[in-house]
């Protein structure tokens, strides 16, 4: 008895989890929330970017340019969350059909883009002083490069197909399928060429490389992108949603005329 | 299931134009690199790994939207989704039509290009070797592809689009065991990796392509 | 016992009701003519008892792998002969025998013939002797008459007559009169009521009530 009790509860839990993905609940929550996200959006990115470029002590071997990694680290980080968080969202669409979740990973693939993008162009900037080339097929840059190449698929699907719950079925079936592939290309572009990346000095993955006075503000700048990213896919998922109630509408009046 | 593929291949024989269009794409891009490249043999047998996989993935590409779409207009994909066969089993026999009327010739064909890119006996070796482990993974992929955007009125483009970055890993690997190979250095690791592809691919994504078909005939 | 049995049925297209409730029984040795105006839903309601599209409500039942579905598109290959046309979806369902199929459509002095050479009755008497070759007792068939002349007509109303008897069951989509002992079943009465949202619920109208 006390077992049924307990997971009977753990449903309840469940249950309420799931009801975000309801239309209603996210339009309500959402229009809640988006003032305080946009607010601290603002502060950290602002805290985080003119902390990172305007009072930090310049490298003894990289000059002022490596301050770019105030933009370049949290772009290519929201980059692959941002592709994370559309094949999750694919996945639960596939599974449970709720609409929210198709329409947020929707709105996500523009944001990823874009961050993919800030990313390599940064990358490529910060890459001129320091290996004397703008692009390098080293490891990491072809691996974004990729990514960019599977974003363009995943939206230019989105966009060819006009019955909007097929789109969705479709795009989702990409994005796991295309993940499951996007994995196996940083793995093969790894094997093919072992790259400039490996071992600088500012790989992020052993934090005593970088000092606490380059560190806290980094860390500033990646809450702040992070949130920036929670906003947009909101603005975009309110829209989204606005506009398949606008589409609604109209199928239904082409209806009641026919 | 048999009776499908019979069917399939009879159509690309009668129709014959789509049957050789990939291997003439092959031969007209094996005789154009070396227009662009220059004559040095050294050079072209370098390159000569890269660009025959390239050039069979193109190939190969040229001819993916004809897996479904002549079925799906004709209304033959209606009546095969309601036939005894599992959808499955009709993406899996397609891809393998697609392989034996495209990917097989190209394998064939492979090492006559190579000489055409100054390859000696052990660069034919490893491009048919790799090319026939890798090609019925671009066949599969390609399928998935054109059961994507089988229902789209212009989805060419856009098939190239989706499934190019799938390419990739299938590209690089065989590309690189047949680099490998040639140069005369262990390539297990790569020609292991292309076989898992291959593999996985012909093993799963039948079950991916058959979702999306069923989401495009609704 | 064969028996096609639809119960508070829903179709949708593209997202949208287009017939609601639906309920009737086919069982073997009946034909059921579906009518109704066009684009009232009658191939969308055929479509989904096909099982190519998901019911948005509702329930049918049927027994597995029944349906001999007849669409508009006949599912011909142009550059195969007629008798190699219909031996594919014969072996496709398991079936051996094409010549009865050919008899019964008049189809034998063409049976050498290119699809592509066919006139466009000439190709829909082969998309309807695919029917018989599949082996399959539920027909579902969508106007199936167009672009048939008289005689044809009387051909494929034989067919029925003989499939019927034989305890098959036949759907019919048709708009002329094929003389054959059916019931009617129009499907006008159950055009789902754009203006009723409550009835038909979807995600994007509670958002915004």
């Amino acid at each position: 008895m006390p077992e049924m009790h307990r997971t009977k509860q753990a449903r309840d839990r469940y249950n309420v989890l799931w009801e975000w993905a309801n239309p209603v609940k996210f339009m309500w929550f959402s229009g809640l929330a988006l003032p305080w996200l946009v607010g601290a959006t603002v502060v950290t990115m602002a805290v985080g970017l003119v902390w990172g470029f305007f009072f930090t002590p310049e490298a003894v071997n990289f000059g002022s340019s490596v301050k770019i990694i105030y933009v370049h680290v949290p772009s290519a980080m929201m980059a692959i969350s941002a592709w994370f968080m559309m094949l999750v969202a694919s996945l639960i669409w596939l599974i449970r059909r709720h609409h929210v979740s198709a329409l947020a990973a929707k709105a996500a693939a523009p944001v990823g883009t874009v961050m993919t993008i800030i990313a390599l162009i940064t990358g490529a900037i910060w890459g001129e002083p320091m290996w004397g080339t703008y692009w390098a097929w080293d490891p990491r840059l072809t691996s974004f490069l990729i990514l960019f190449l599977f974003y363009l698929g995943y939206m230019a699907l989105w966009g060819a197909i006009e019955d909007p719950d097929t789109a969705a079925d479709l795009t989702s079936v990409l994005a796991v399928v295309g993940s499951v592939f996007a994995f196996l290309s940083r793995y093969a572009v790894n094997f093919w060429n072992q790259g400039l990346h490996q071992g600088a000095t500012l790989s992020l993955d052993k934090d005593e490389n970088i000092a606490n006075v380059y560190w806290i503000p980094l860390l500033f700048a990646m809450a702040g992108f992070g949130l920036l990213f929670v906003a947009l896919v909101f603005v975009r998922t309110r829209t989204e949603i606005r506009k398949r109630r606008t589409h609604a509408l109209e199928l239904r009046e082409r209806m009641a005329d026919a | 299931m048999i009776a499908l593929l019979a069917r399939d291949l009879r159509l690309a024989f009668r129709a014959g134009g789509g049957f050789g269009l990939g291997l003439a794409f092959f031969l007209i891009v094996s005789v154009l690199v070396p227009f662009g490249v220059g004559p040095e043999a050294e050079v072209l047998a370098r390159i000569a790994p890269g660009i025959l996989w390239v050039g069979a993935l193109l190939a190969c590409l040229l001819s993916l939207d004809r897996i479904f779409q002549l079925d799906f207009e004709d209304g033959s994909l209606d009546l095969l989704a309601t036939a005894p066969i599992p959808m499955e089993g009709t993406v899996a026999v397609k891809a393998l039509a697609h392989w034996i009327t495209t990917g097989l010739p190209l394998v064939l064909a492979a090492p006559v290009f190579g000489a055409l890119m100054s390859l000696d006996e052990r660069g034919y070796w490893w491009i048919f070797v790799t090319l026939l482990i890798g090609t019925p993974a671009l066949s599969m992929i390609g399928a998935f592809g054109a059961a994507l955007t089988v229902g789209l009125k212009r989805g060419g483009l856009l098939l190239s689009l989706l499934v190019l970055p799938l390419y990739i890993p299938t590209l690089i690997f065989g590309a690189e065991a047949a680099t490998r190979g040639i140069g005369g250095f262990d390539n297990a690791t790569p020609l292991l990796m292309l076989a898992g592809i291959t593999a996985a691919s012909v093993a799963l994504l039948p079950f991916a392509a058959s979702a999306a078909l069923r989401i495009n005939l609704r | 016992m064969l028996e096609l049995a639809v119960d508070d049925l829903t179709v949708s297209r593209g997202g949208v009701p287009v017939l609601e409730r639906l309920s009737f029984r086919l069982g073997g040795g009946e034909v059921l003519v579906l009518r109704g105006p066009n684009g009232s839903g009658k191939t969308t309601l055929l479509r989904t008892l096909a099982g190519l599209q998901p019911p948005m409500a509702g329930r049918i039942s049927l027994p597995p792998e029944a349906i001999a579905y007849g669409a508009h598109a006949d599912g011909l290959k142009a550059t195969l002969t007629v008798a190699e046309n219909l031996a594919f979806w014969a072996r496709i369902h398991g079936t051996r025998e094409i010549e009865p199929a050919l008899d019964d459509f008049n189809l034998q002095s063409l049976r050498n013939r290119a699809a592509q050479n066919l006139s466009a009755g000439q190709k829909r008497r082969l998309g309807l002797a695919r029917l018989l070759v599949t082996g399959r007792p539920i027909w579902l068939l969508d106007e199936p008459t167009v672009s048939l002349d008289q005689a044809s007509v009387t051909l494929f109303a034989d067919a029925v007559r003989a499939h019927v008897a034989a305890g098959g069951a036949a759907l019919i989509a048709t708009h002329i009169d094929l003389r054959l002992e059916a019931g009617i079943f129009d499907v006008g009465p159950f055009k789902a009521d754009p203006d009723a949202p409550a009835r038909t619920p979807s995600p994007f109208d509670e958002a915004f009530a």
